[in-house]
């Protein structure tokens, strides 16, 4: 595993997208989710806009670091409200 | 299209006799078509069965000094021929494992909803679509790390990242034209899924997992990225050592050219037999 | 088709999961480790955040190499869905013909990529190749490895031969699905051609076309091979696409960080346009 280099933030990182994973998983088996449409110009469910989601955060943040010289947190803190904002009425 | 009209010629024979026309129009494009296709491989081989002094010394469309000198060299060498050895052990180990894992997740697919199975297909296709040039740093870490590294079944597998989504694609829509009934009554006869999936299920996809066959086939022959990164001595690819000794050897023009010549035909022998399905491939079975 | 619920259908496609994450997950999971670390060796790493990322982003090599990418994809697009259709519009329908032309057409894409370069490399030489000898036939003093047009040129008509049977015989498969009834009610209607064309056939294909699409975007904006032999990137840069620069940096100059980081951008891309093609595919077989 060394070749990897783990490090402690890329683990966490791959340890919440897992987490989120089982999560939506367990959700999806207690209630399942039906196609519905919200502000997004498609039918979703939750498991689109959950991929949605995530794509445009990763779009965010890499515009920040593009653009802007302000700190990295500031993305997340952005797609995190994003995201669920998304969740809800996408 | 003449037959049809044939009987009514009398009353149509003007739009019979435009209809003719462009007929013969679309004829006449097509070959020119292929004409303009075959030049640069018909001069590919032209130039194969040169020698190199004839090669440098001016333009012909056929040998002056007709010569198997390219081929020898090739098949004496082992260098040379040890590396379409090579390119057809891993091809061969990649076909086997795609179509082995891609058959029995291509009937899920087709047959059945299941949690996640949406992002699972896109996820797969994804992985088709991705760049091989991505992978290439942690492939080759990867490999180097649980020493399969210079290994015909490193390619093999790497080259699984495109080549099961791919399968899986292509199978799923030849399964999908499988009316399910056929399912159905074989499970009410008493057939356990294995034995039906391997007696009923695979005979009736025969031309599907063909096409599928020959798309892991192809794919696999034609990458250079990867085969090459994956490799050095023992498992490399006759794509790897033609783009290699060439540059280290200064430009033999007729080697290059035979060794492409040969390149060529395994396509054209595995093309031959599924001509027939080989459209109904290339739209992943979404015709 | 009615498919059944059944979650066990998860034990079928676990074999698939398995191989395909061994070579994608973990692969791409190392390519994020790297993406945020300086490293030397295994033991001597630092950790530098977003450095890397913004290295790349801001990188005006690599803003060319995109913007040539696009340019590149686009052109041969624009090309090759045309001639594609056109081509198999022509191809006959029955009998041994129909055969012959669909194993030549075939041809180009049974050839692996770089001796697809390697022809062209000697087709358009103008001392040994036809194509180059024909240029300057008329002309034009034609060299593709200095002059940065001609290396175009090469490049966008070795795409264009490779790659257009691809699309000739998507298409070709779609019009063979097109029932001879919908031929007779148009000769009925003295239909012209070209009402033919536009009411009957190419509905019918829009839906090859756009995996068509697909496939060729996808595919040319990971194109490597034919390049790399054909004009090595050059002259200069000019003929230098995404995965070019990123197989330079990645396994040339084994600059571990950048190469990452590099690799996360292009594959975001990818993620995005595949996303896009993919919900369009999936909506119009719903629409169906």
């Amino acid at each position: 595993m060394a070749w990897m280099s783990w490090t402690l933030p890329t683990a966490l990182f791959f340890l919440s997208i897992f987490l989120i994973l089982v999560g939506m998983t367990a959700w999806q088996i207690a209630s399942p989710s039906v196609e519905r449409k919200g502000f997004l110009p498609l039918e979703t469910t939750r498991g689109d806009r959950l991929f949605i989601g995530l794509l445009s955060s990763a779009y965010i943040h890499l515009a920040f670091v593009a653009l802007t010289e302000v700190h990295i947190a500031v993305a997340t803190v952005l797609s995190v409200i994003w995201m669920s904002f998304l969740m809800r009425w996408g | 299209m003449t037959a049809t009209a044939a009987p009514q010629a009398p009353v149509k024979s003007r739009a019979a006799n435009k209809a003719r026309s462009a007929h013969i129009r679309g004829r006449i494009g097509l070959v020119f078509y292929l004409v303009l296709l075959l030049l640069p491989i018909y001069w590919l081989v032209n130039m194969s069965f040169k020698t190199n002094t004839e090669i440098l010394s001016g333009l012909s469309f056929f040998p002056q000094n007709f010569t198997l000198e390219n081929y020898a060299k090739i098949f004496t060498d082992p260098t040379w021929y040890m590396g379409y050895v090579n390119s057809v052990i891993y091809v061969s180990m990649n076909m086997v494992i795609s179509l082995l894992v891609a058959l029995p997740a291509a009937y899920a697919f087709s047959r059945y909803k299941f949690v996640g199975d949406k992002h699972m297909f896109f996820w797969l296709l994804s992985n088709r679509m991705a760049p091989p040039a991505v992978f290439l740093l942690p492939f080759f870490q990867l490999y180097s790390s649980i020493g399969l590294f210079d290994t015909h079944i490193a390619v093999a597998l790497a080259h699984c990242l495109f080549n099961v989504p791919l399968a899986v694609w292509i199978l799923e829509g030849f399964m999908s034209g499988v009316p399910r009934e056929i399912d159905e009554t074989a499970y009410i006869d008493g057939y356990t899924f294995p034995r039906f999936f391997v007696r009923i299920f695979i005979p009736l996809i025969r031309s599907g997992i063909g096409v599928t066959a020959f798309f892991c086939f192809m794919f696999s022959w034609v990458e250079l990225l990867l085969a090459r990164t994956l490799t050095s001595v023992d498992a490399k690819p006759i794509s790897a050592i033609m783009t290699r000794t060439v540059s280290a050897s200064g430009m033999d023009w007729g080697l290059l050219a035979a060794a492409g010549v040969l390149t060529i035909l395994p396509g054209l022998l595995v093309v031959y037999f599924v001509r027939n399905h080989v459209a109904k491939g290339f739209a992943l079975g979404r015709v | 088709m009615n498919k059944v619920e059944n979650n066990k259908a998860w034990f079928l496609v676990l074999p698939v999961f398995a191989i395909v994450a061994f070579s994608a997950i973990i692969p791409l999971m190392t390519v994020v480790n790297y993406s945020v670390q300086d490293i030397f060796d295994p033991q001597t790493r630092y950790f530098v955040g977003t450095e890397w990322f913004k290295m790349v982003m801001t990188d005006s090599d690599l803003h060319g190499a995109l913007l040539r990418q696009f340019i590149f994809s686009f052109t041969i697009l624009a090309i090759e869905i045309p001639l594609g259709i056109a081509v198999a519009l022509m191809m006959p329908t029955k009998g041994r013909g129909a055969s012959l032309a669909l194993i030549l057409v075939a041809i180009p894409l049974l050839i692996p990529w770089n001796v697809v370069g390697t022809i062209w490399q000697i087709f358009g030489r103008g001392d040994i190749g036809l194509f180059g000898a024909a240029m300057n036939g008329l002309g034009i003093d034609y060299n593709y490895a200095s002059n940065p047009m001609h290396a175009w040129l090469t490049v966008v008509l070795m795409d264009v031969w490779h790659w257009t049977p691809l699309v000739a015989l998507l298409c070709y498969s779609g019009l063979r699905a097109i029932p001879e009834v919908y031929y007779q009610a148009a000769r009925i209607d003295r239909a012209s051609r070209w009402a033919v064309f536009r009411y009957i056939q190419l509905p019918k294909l829009t839906n090859v076309l756009i995996i068509g699409v697909l496939l060729r975007f996808m595919d040319s904006f990971m194109i490597y091979a034919e390049p790399f032999v054909l004009t090595g990137g050059g002259p200069g840069t000019s003929t230098t696409f995404l995965s070019q620069s990123l197989v330079t940096q990645a396994i040339g100059q084994f600059d571990l960080g950048p190469a990452a980081a590099f690799s996360l951008v292009y594959f975001l891309i990818i993620l995005a346009v595949c996303w896009v093609f993919y919900t369009t595919i999936m909506n119009m077989q719903k629409d169906k």
